[in-house]
């Protein structure tokens, strides 16, 4: 059976579009307002929306999304609430969705446990930057028959052998992180941004996703003629820090230029 | 992974190679001053009444600390993998500064990481860094101690790993960090063995060691784990005590986690998030442990205590009044597990303490403790 994540790209491939994939930390500044964040997303026209769990020790990412997972853990959201809200979520929208973890908090919560109630909640991906597919099998095993899809992470340094595992082991589609570095960083936009996508292609026919810096429309657009999803976090989070109507602006211009 | 599978390949290779390993022995000569003393300790036994007490003095290496073994072994490992930079992250400020000492031994660029509160409770240990030439860059984000240095490095290694080797301090994080650590750090207990041999004519009944991440303790451990009849003993920062719940006694007071790279012991709450730490030892206030000490002690082979801060206090006055020799706060506490036991042990029993680093960079910090201005 195939996921909404699945579903969706593949409709938009016919469509001859992009997925628009935006991301946002849980709980920052309160559930409430992720909530009203989730479907303003969606209302801007957002195809796939990432959910962050906030985590105290978020290493794959940036100061924006660390000062933002600080806030959430400050207002006591954990992984337990997260699901809860997905399961919210579920009530009035069906847009996919996906959590952004690391894997202590599912592995205190307990692997099986997790995957039942995410599924559950209507969770339908996930993403878990520290756990490599070598280690996954556990959690595959568990996440696949109940069609969670789990996404790895390709990386500018990913060697074939990698990324033959990598494309292996996800489901819905491969997540490509742009830069060497973490989350918010400066994305460089030359020849090897499209060399390294082309060459992941030419290996599956599984969606690829860019994420991790990307931050003007300029970027996003550029991204999309190359890739099949772009993801935005950190920028979108500092835009609406600075103020919610300005985030409404900024991801309508960012939808615009994800065709 | 491909930088972790590259500085494995490195490691192993290292091993085979003569001049790599001819030129490291030389440096642990020549430079670090080995092999360090083991040291009998006279008075310090006689006023416990118990057990001989050696100390095997890590604290007389170059820098005043066993992290230089592992330094200069990885400084040698970057050079071999044409790296031009090194980074790591400090805790105490030992481990900075002997990379910063590595680096600038071997000529390669160094930028340490370290938490806000460590800088502020070594601040000489930070100056000293920058003499050596190193760039310092303060770490504020969460409980801007050891385990947040160690974020940060690990966001600077995957930003800049075509270039940089991250020299790790201890034997912690992704394979192969705790075995190549570990490796750099046995010749600690390879040369305790020689040198109790040739005082004493026989195996100790006790090892003792403090345990942070662990590589004092699994350098000078791991070189007599087949010899059964020798006891070991990993002493954790007990903090203001585990009823607290302010102190870093993970065997204590932890759970098995995945955290920075491995699956260990780690102070944790409900939900998975890593937990503040405790100690007046800022080499031992850290959340989790290398991951082979909970083999070690799941296989009952180890045992895992903890000293109080007090305990570590009282330990650090009092081998500096009998024997003449201020001890690292980290080390006191192995001194304080030693205190516990000697005086319960016969005469002819024969305990090593590891004493893995000189006191002077925390004598400020007790001044302060103890409300003397200085």
């Amino acid at each position: 059976m195939s996921s909404r994540i699945e579903k969706t790209f593949k409709k938009l491939k016919k469509q001859g579009k992009k997925a628009f994939i935006p991301y946002i930390m849980a709980g920052d500044p309160s559930l409430d307002a992720t909530k009203q964040i989730v479907l303003l997303f969606e209302e801007c026209g957002a195809d796939i929306i990432e959910l962050g769990v906030p985590f105290s020790d978020p290493l794959a990412d940036g100061p924006t999304i660390q000062q933002a997972a600080e806030r959430a853990l400050q207002n006591g959201v954990t992984l337990k609430k997260v699901i809860a809200l997905a399961e919210d979520l579920r009530q009035v929208t069906q847009i996919p969705l996906i959590l952004m973890t690391y894997f202590n908090p599912v592995m205190k919560y307990g692997v099986d446990n997790f995957v039942r109630d995410a599924a559950h909640a209507g969770v339908d991906g996930v993403i878990i930057p520290d756990l490599p597919p070598d280690e996954a099998g556990d959690l595959l095993s568990i996440a696949n028959p109940a069609s969670l899809n789990v996404i790895f992470l390709l990386a500018p340094t990913s060697t074939d052998e990698r990324i033959k595992k990598v494309i292996k082991a996800s489901r819905g589609f491969i997540y490509y992180v742009s830069i060497t570095g973490i989350t918010g960083g400066d994305l460089l936009l030359d020849g090897s941004l499209h060399a390294s996508i082309s060459k992941i292609q030419h290996f599956t026919n599984k969606p690829v996703a860019v994420g991790f810096g990307v931050s003007t429309p300029g970027e996003a657009s550029e991204v999309a003629r190359l890739a099949d999803g772009v993801i935005v976090g950190s920028a979108i989070i500092k835009k609406y820090r600075e103020s919610p109507d300005r985030a409404k602006h900024y991801l309508a211009s960012l939808r615009q230029a994800i065709q | 992974m491909p930088a972790l599978q590259e500085l494995e390949a490195a490691f192993l290779d290292s091993k085979k190679d003569k001049d790599f390993r001819r030129e490291l022995v030389h440096l642990q000569k020549t430079y670090i001053g080995r092999p360090t003393p083991l040291y009998f300790a006279k008075r310090l036994t006689e006023h416990l009444g118990g057990a001989r007490i050696y100390l095997k003095r890590e604290d007389l290496a170059h820098t005043g600390a066993h992290k230089i073994n592992n330094a200069v072994g990885q400084v040698l490992l970057a050079r071999k993998m044409g790296k031009k930079r090194v980074i790591a992250e400090t805790g105490a400020g030992q481990h900075g500064v002997a990379t910063a000492t590595g680096a600038a031994l071997v000529g390669l660029g160094c930028e340490i990481y370290m938490g806000s509160v460590d800088m502020q409770r070594q601040a000489l240990n930070v100056f000293r860094m920058r003499l050596l030439g190193a760039k310092v860059t303060e770490v504020p984000t969460g409980s801007q101690t050891l385990k947040d240095a160690i974020n940060e490095a690990l966001r600077d290694w995957t930003t800049n790993v075509r270039t940089t080797h991250y020299i790790l301090g201890t034997v912690y994080g992704p394979h192969p960090f705790p075995e190549m650590v570990r490796d750099f750090q046995s010749v600690i207990g390879k040369e305790a063995k020689k040198q109790i041999f040739s005082a004493e004519g026989k195996l100790p009944d006790y090892l003792i060691a403090c345990v942070g991440g662990g590589s004092n303790a699994m350098g000078f451990f791991s070189e007599f784990l087949r010899d059964i009849s020798v006891q070991m003993v990993g002493v954790e920062a007990g903090g203001k005590g585990i009823e607290t719940g302010e102190h870093a006694a993970r065997f204590a007071g932890g759970s098995f986690g995945v955290f920075q790279g491995c699956k260990t012991y780690l102070l944790q709450d409900d939900d998975g998030n890593v937990l503040g730490t405790h100690s007046v030892s800022a080499g031992l206030d850290y959340a989790a442990v290398g991951p082979e000490h909970p083999f070690l002690r799941d296989e009952g082979r180890v045992r895992y205590t903890y000293a109080t801060d007090s305990e570590a206090l009282a330990a650090f006055e009092l081998l500096s009044h009998t024997e003449g020799i201020i001890p690292a706060l980290e080390s006191a506490h192995a001194v304080a597990e030693a205190l516990k036991i000697a005086p319960q042990l016969s005469k002819e029993k024969l305990i090593l303490v590891n004493l893995s680093g000189r006191g002077d960079k925390d004598v400020q910090q007790v001044a302060q403790i103890k409300g003397i201005e200085l």
